[in-house]
């Protein structure tokens, strides 16, 4: 028997896509939370307002980050969810989980938990929604004793790193991202899990400039495969595809009908460069215009590939708007390898020094982009030893106020006014 | 065995991170590593990738509610286990997949997820595919929309657009419950977002309790909160803060960093549309979405206005844009006034940005076009 009726959330059963609700109910018939979870939501649903209190520090020992506490505003008519604490896991690098772990997840999470999951979170976690203070010590004893799985970041603290699928299955990835991730949040343990830091740092993992894992929207530091040479062509399969062998972009557009496959029209008109065209039935390019934006690859896969010299572009300081504003990141690293023989020492660098410049000048709720921003690029680049280059910039900047320093001008900026005067009288 | 409260640090196990990936590999997967050639959409939601040692792999996209049980997630186990090799993965964008290492095995799969019924397959090419979200009602404490429940009923409107690949290119479409965007929708073809419209109360009954002044004070990115005497409901005068309401931008902030500062309201909260966002750098560079509707009320359970705006924009630009163009590429072209003329969407003074580098989107040119807009 539904323990709340639920007239509008009853509307969200029908229709094709999945329902929250019927799965909801589901589950409500073995654990009794799932009811006050759909009788909150309902309510929430009718006063067109959210029944949660804000905040509750909740954790578990010797760790800051990984449980986000949680806390109806309505206890008394919602006991299941008085509170109903989040629990982030580490995902493994791009998701991908057997059955029997799924299977042990689920039987951990049913017996400690609500049953209800987000698969995953926005941050790539595996989230765990709603269980009780009490249990939050063994939920940690059963992750990392029976599961094998560590809880993943939240508050001022590296999030949980996440990446594409790489080249476990893609042909585009120009480093090995899943390696990466992982190895640099293993490294990180102790910054992902007790915040140091002024605010959150997110650092993604995309193997190619199509950015699957969204890295150049949403992370402060974005490492996004890259190549230094020349596009690989297989002319006979250009070929194909111009005779329409083979369909254009994979197939994407199969389901209307766009004409024959039009290779001046869809990739040489379409290069935003402008670096290809045709000489007989042979594709030219021009690398050294090429801007690597993947639009000819992505179209003819079976023709053009990535070239072979390959490692990443680092750029920084991607956020959403609170506070300063949204920002997509700024390009800082034109090029470097990404390898795992070394343990990705390049990247560690790079990371570490940012970290130890914004640990210090950051301040408190600071997202290391807006602590760019507010010192300005050239200091940045200064503080991170690179230097500054065309590559840096959309364009020049068109106002006149340069920050000259002391040391720059001739004589330097101490002057005598009574000099002056001796010349310029009052 | 387990958890033992006398003893909460006997043979603990800290930092032991994520497990290692690889040993979920389906095996077509982990033989093929780094060895992929090329891929084809084979059917809406079926992916062929073909390997230099001529393995394939096929993959059956399944889109998902992401809000899913335990039992949810044991069916998809079941399917996996009897279909392809006990192993699956989810996406960025929160669907799932399964992958076998042969066409014959495909067919059965499909059998399997529409005998489920709440498995639809597609979310590949030129389609919509699964709506990135945030919680919203359902567990978060700053939202200014529900998030599982509108992607459910836009969901079940661009369903055909799931199913089918007949658009001129991809569309992401992404939710977030606030402006802290969670969901980063700030880079999508089509983001919905929860925005507040209320500046924040004061509980002048709690503040001193439970809030930091000065966090309250500083978390204002206008400098609209300022220390003040404030009366609590005793008569008491208490140290507080008051908001200069001119100044707000119902970002949230203050609420995010002091409990005391509630801004969340029934009448007040809706959803905003923002457009023209991508994360590729395919032709075009990475841009922001830009809003082109700064509010529609919350109605739920199925926000009927929020679902014909996103029905309206998706279907406009699938009729008159040109193959390959994302939804910012053919706004950029055409023109945003055009846009808005062709999408029917009244243009407020809400769409000119006043905040901060707004001046780098103001028209400072005469080139521009006649729309019904210019009387």
């Amino acid at each position: 028997m539904p323990k709340h009726d639920t007239p509008l959330l009853d509307q969200l059963e029908s229709g094709p896509w999945p329902s929250f609700v019927t799965d909801l109910k589901r589950m409500a018939k073995k654990k009794d939370q799932c009811w006050d979870i759909l009788g909150q939501l309902e309510l929430s649903f009718k006063d067109k307002i959210t029944h949660w209190k804000h905040g509750g520090i909740v954790g578990v020992f010797g760790y800051g980050g990984g449980v986000i506490g949680r806390y109806s505003d309505s206890p008394a008519k919602f006991p299941g969810v008085a509170h109903f604490h989040t629990v982030r896991l580490n995902q493994p690098s791009s998701k991908y989980y057997s059955t029997e772990i799924l299977r042990k997840i689920c039987d951990m999470w049913e017996k400690r938990g609500s049953g209800m999951t987000n698969m995953h979170g926005s941050t790539g976690d595996l989230v765990l929604l709603g269980t009780t203070t009490d249990q939050l010590e063994p939920i940690f004893w059963d992750a990392t004793h029976e599961l094998k799985m560590d809880l993943g970041g939240s508050g001022g603290n590296l999030r949980t790193p996440s990446c594409c699928l790489g080249k476990s299955r893609c042909e585009w990835a120009c480093y090995d991202t899943q390696a990466a991730c992982h190895n640099i949040t293993m490294t990180y343990q102790d910054e992902l899990h007790r915040p140091a830091f002024p605010y959150k740092f997110k650092t993604k993992f995309s193997g190619c400039p199509n950015d699957c894992v969204a890295a150049i929207a949403r992370s402060d530091m974005a490492v996004i495969g890259n190549w230094r040479d020349s596009i690989r062509i297989d002319q006979a399969a250009v070929k194909s595809y111009m005779k329409g062998d083979f369909p254009s972009n994979g197939g994407a557009h199969a389901g209307r009908d766009w004409g024959p496959f039009d290779i001046q029209k869809e990739v040489i008109d379409l290069c935003p460069t402008g670096c290809m065209w045709m000489e007989g039935d042979k594709l030219k390019i021009d690398n050294s215009e090429c801007t690597r934006c993947m639009h000819c690859i992505n179209v003819m896969p079976r023709a053009l590939r990535p070239g072979k010299d390959q490692g990443a572009t680092i750029l920084f300081g991607a956020k959403a708007p609170i506070l300063d504003g949204a920002q997509i990141a700024t390009m800082v690293v034109p090029f470097i390898k990404m390898d795992l023989e070394n343990e990705f020492a390049e990247y560690k660098e790079i990371i570490e020094k940012a970290w130890d410049w914004w640990m210090e000048h950051g301040k408190n709720r600071e997202r290391i982009g807006e602590s760019i921003q507010r010192i300005g690029l050239p200091a940045f680049l200064a503080i991170m030893e690179i230097t500054p280059i065309p590559q840096h910039i959309r364009e020049p900047r068109s106002n006149p106020y340069v920050f000259w320093k002391d040391e720059e001008v001739e004589g330097g900026f101490e002057r005598s006014v009574a000099e002056f005067r001796k010349k310029h009288k009052m | 065995m387990g958890y033992d409260p006398e003893n909460p640090m006997k043979d603990r196990i800290t930092d032991i991170g994520p497990q290692h990936y690889a040993q979920y590999f389906p095996p077509v997967i982990k033989k093929n590593f780094g060895k992929w050639l090329y891929h084809e959409i084979i059917q809406p939601g079926v992916l062929k990738h073909v390997s230099e040692t001529g393995d394939e792999c096929y993959t059956v996209r399944v889109g998902c509610a992401r809000l899913i049980s335990v039992m949810m997630i044991r069916d998809y186990c079941d399917i996996a286990d009897k279909h392809a090799d006990g192993v699956m993965r989810y996406t960025t964008r929160n669907n799932v997949e399964f992958m076998v290492d042969s066409a014959a095995k495909v067919k059965p799969l499909l059998d399997a997820c529409a005998k489920h019924g709440s498995m639809p397959v597609g979310g590949t090419g030129a389609g919509v595919t699964n709506i990135v979200h945030t919680q919203g009602w359902v567990h978060c404490h700053t939202p200014a929309t529900d998030a599982s429940g509108v992607v459910k009923a836009v969901m079940d409107e661009l369903f055909d657009y799931f199913t089918s690949m007949k658009l001129p290119a991809q569309v992401r479409v992404a939710l977030a419950c606030c402006l802290n965007m969670c969901g980063a929708v700030h880079c999508s073809d089509i983001a919905i977002l929860g925005v507040h419209r209320k500046p924040p109360m004061i509980d002048h009954d709690t503040i001193t309790a439970v809030c930091e002044l000065p966090l309250a004070i500083s978390a204002c990115p206008l400098g609209a909160v300022k220390p003040a005497k404030g009366i609590n409901s005793k008569g008491e005068e208490v140290k507080s803060v008051a908001v200069n309401n001119d100044r707000c931008m119902f970002c949230g902030n203050c609420y995010t960093m002091c409990p005391a500062m509630p801004l969340a309201d029934p009448d007040g909260d809706g959803i905003a549309i923002l457009v023209g966002g991508k994360i590729s750098n395919s032709r075009s560079t990475p841009k922001f979405s830009k809003m082109v509707i700064p509010f529609l009320p919350n109605t739920p359970p199925r926000w009927p206005e929020t679902v014909a705006a996103v029905k309206n924009i998706l279907e406009t630009y699938a009729k008159d844009a040109k193959k390959y163009e994302r939804v910012g590429e053919w706004a950029e072209r055409i023109g945003w006034e055009k846009f808005f003329e062709k999408c029917n969407i009244p243009f407020t003074d809400k769409s000119i940005d006043d905040y901060r580098l707004a001046y780098d989107t103001w028209r400072t040119t005469t080139q521009f076009k006649y729309t019904s807009h210019i009387k």
